[in-house]
């Protein structure tokens, strides 16, 4: 049987700095987190900042696309971003269950360390408790991470304006269906990947030559619907989009019929919404098609000041319906 | 592309909406039994491009609204058993109970609760807890019942005696007849579900027709069917005929699914039951039968079905009845909505007062 966590390596003591030194420095080192003071030094930051935290509670903690690791840099980066910023540092704290594997952590770790060198943050200063079995469910992951606005003004949730046109830069709900069809209790296959990914990249390039982007968002949880129920209500603005210009692979209908789910309120991990004068939305299909996360990217929708707070579907049949913002989680239905 | 796409396509859909348009004169009131055809016709936007002289009711179709305020009371009371864990379907988490309360609540208060997606998984928490009482809440129509008649039949050839079901399943037939001899309710046609159907065919609803000169359709979900099925209502409307008709033969066989009602009857008995906002239906329900008497849940619990005072002022048994819509009831939006349900109509998904509050457009 593998080596496990054991509490000890939460003590402060001599087994956290062997946890520390020979795992988290091993896949996360870099000059700053190697000098292990109480606080990271940071320097290269100037100028406005953005700044954003979230907690990784995932289930499963290994899916086709990624795991915990991976998802909890490749999430706050683009948190960060989605501020117009380019993510640079990020603190991570880990709160593990006592008898977690050893082997699970590492991976994890390691997949850590691979995500940040792909976005080009790194991970300066972090934390590890170890919690009695049962106190937590494996393990937990916290990251925060910093970054400087590049973007002038910066896109914001409140920017949206009528005559904007929506583009989501692709397929929605894979991450949600991934994670779904892999949890444990659901009878189905799917070939789904999540579509966890840095998007720093991406929209670097997209508020260096469109200054003018309104809102860039990414739909995490809650999907497409939620996301554009927070920015119309934002802004005031009325969102209506078209159901057949919305990129959504089949394998993701097919489970979420199955499942009596809407994709439009699963998560993605790795797309974003990006509002915009319609006069710039071809550029911007442009630099999205250009990089390798955006190929799917699609004009589905435009702003107007009809109904403000709301979202409205417009169906492949032309008739309209509100798309509300969810009540709790969706559920799975009886028959 | 495939067979689902064509069945969503555009062009055909709005060819059967222009012979709807053309061909219906008077006004056409029809309803759907199913919360998935509820839903379907929300989300497609079907409801916002039919003609206004079809009027669209929704009937007692969504499993979790008809659930009677006695059931609900006696599954909470259960929840608060210690050595209880009840596995459930997510659709009952947030059905409130008499005191506002619901299985959320129950669970943050520290009862032991477990969203399933199967009965057999519930059966396999059982498995894995044998110290504890797995208790299955058997809440549908025929389309589950089946599938819980098979997870109790592996139960009993395992000798698996920490696994029980609270059995409040009812059937969609005798409900129909209901509706039907309700004088005030005025139903020119009935979309039948297409999961029911699948189990129990065609035979069951034949008296529709014959008794009482309704046109009913077999349909499944895509907007197309639905669509079709009611072109086919209103010409039979038109030609003073009655018939019931399946067109749903891709998923639903005319002799049904004897198989899958050969389970059933091994396991179950049809009783008399409670229907929120409709009240005793005789032969209407399954209880567990002399055979399978010991996984039943409210004698292994000796729950009894307590005395509920309806909420006051809901109007879920008018909507259930296609009476009044959701928007006509006097709390809707005001004291019920999804945040705050006063009613199961307004929390469940298939439910027609959340589908009115979610969907529709002012
Ligand atoms: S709106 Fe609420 S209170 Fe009124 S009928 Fe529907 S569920 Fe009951």
């Amino acid at each position: 049987m593998g080596k496990k966590v054991l509490l000890d390596y939460g003590s402060g003591g001599k087994a956290s700095q062997r946890l520390i030194s020979e795992l988290f420095l091993k896949y996360l080192g870099n000059e700053r987190l190697n000098r292990l003071d109480d606080a990271a030094f940071l320097t290269n930051l100037d100028g406005p900042l953005a700044m954003s935290t979230d907690s990784y509670t995932v289930d499963p903690l290994f899916f086709p696309g990624g795991n915990i690791g991976s998802l909890a840099v490749h999430g706050t980066v683009n948190d960060v971003a989605m501020l117009g910023a380019r993510p640079m540092f990020l603190s991570c704290a880990f709160i593990i269950e006592e008898g977690l594997e050893m082997e699970v952590l590492e991976e994890i770790v390691a997949s850590m360390g691979e995500a940040a060198k792909k976005s080009g943050v790194e991970i300066v200063t972090g934390d590890t408790k170890v919690v009695p079995k049962g106190a937590v469910d494996k393990i937990f992951i916290n990251t925060t991470g910093i970054g400087q606005i590049v973007a002038n003004p910066a896109p914001s949730g409140h920017r949206a304006k009528p005559g904007d046109v929506i583009i989501v830069s692709g397929s929605m709900g894979d991450h949600g269906l991934a994670i779904l069809s892999h949890r444990q209790g659901i009878a189905f296959d799917s070939n789904v990947e999540s579509d966890s990914a840095p998007l720093n990249h991406l929209v670097l390039k997209l508020v260096q030559e469109i200054p003018d982007i309104h809102v860039l968002r990414d739909p995490t949880r809650g999907g497409l619907a939620t996301t554009l129920n927070e920015i119309a209500q934002q802004s005031q603005v009325e969102c209506l989009i078209f159901e057949d210009k919305i990129p959504i692979r089949e394998e993701v209908k097919g489970g979420c019929s199955f499942l009596g789910l809407d994709p439009l309120y699963l998560a993605n991990e790795g797309k974003l919404i990006c509002i915009l004068p319609e006069n710039q939305a071809e550029k911007a299909l442009e630099i999205m098609r250009s990089d390798p996360l955006a190929q799917e990217c699609a004009i589905i929708g435009q702003v107007s000041d009809e109904r403000p707070g709301k979202v409205v579907l417009e169906t492949g049949l032309g008739g309209h319906r509100l798309l509300d913002m969810l009540e709790g989680e969706q559920l799975p239905r009886i028959c | 592309m495939n067979l689902h796409d064509g069945l969503k396509d555009p062009k055909l859909c709005r060819n059967v909406l222009r012979q709807i348009e053309a061909e219906v004169d008077e006004q056409f009131r029809f309803m759907e039994v199913c919360g998935t055809h509820t839903v379907a016709i929300f989300q497609s936007g079907l409801r916002s491009i039919l003609p206004d002289k079809i009027i669209h009711l929704s009937g007692p179709g969504c499993p979790v609204c008809v659930t009677h305020e006695r059931e609900v009371a006696a599954y909470l009371e259960l929840a608060e058993k210690e050595d209880a864990i009840i596995a459930t379907f997510g659709d009952l988490m947030r059905v409130p109970g008499p005191d506002k309360k619901n299985l959320k609540d129950a669970q943050a208060e520290g009862a032991r609760i477990k969203v399933v997606y199967s009965a057999f998984d519930a059966l396999k928490v059982a498995m894995e807890n044998p110290q504890d009482k797995v208790v299955f809440l058997g809440i549908g129509f025929e389309t589950t019942a089946p599938t819980i008649a098979a997870t109790l039949k592996v139960a009993k050839e395992q000798g698996i005696n920490n696994f029980y079901v609270l059995s409040f399943h009812k059937l969609v037939p005798p409900a129909l007849k209901a509706l039907v001899q309700d004088k005030e309710i005025k139903v020119e046609g009935f979309l039948l579900p297409g999961h029911v159907s699948t189990i129990i065919g065609l035979e069951p609803y034949k008296f529709l027709a014959q008794e009482y000169n309704i046109p009913a359709v077999i349909s499944g979900f895509e907007p197309l069917d639905i669509l079709q099925a009611i072109l086919m209502m209103l010409r039979q409307k038109n030609n003073h005929e009655a018939k019931v008709t399946n067109n749903y033969k891709r998923a639903v066989a005319d002799i049904g699914n004897p198989k899958a009602r050969q389970v059933m009857d091994e396991v179950f008995e049809v009783v008399d039951t409670f229907w929120r906002g409709i009240g005793v239906i005789p032969q209407s329900g399954l209880g567990l039968n002399r055979d399978y008497e010991r996984f039943d849940a409210l004698k292994a619990f000796n729950l009894t079905l307590p005395d509920v005072a309806p909420i006051a002022g809901c109007r879920c048994g008018d909507v259930l009845k296609g009476k009044v819509r959701p928007d006509e009831c006097p709390l809707f939006k005001k004291a019920c909505s999804p945040a705050s349900p006063v009613g199961p109509c307004m929390v469940s998904t298939e439910g027609s007062c959340a589908a009115y509050f979610k969907y529709m457009v002012e």
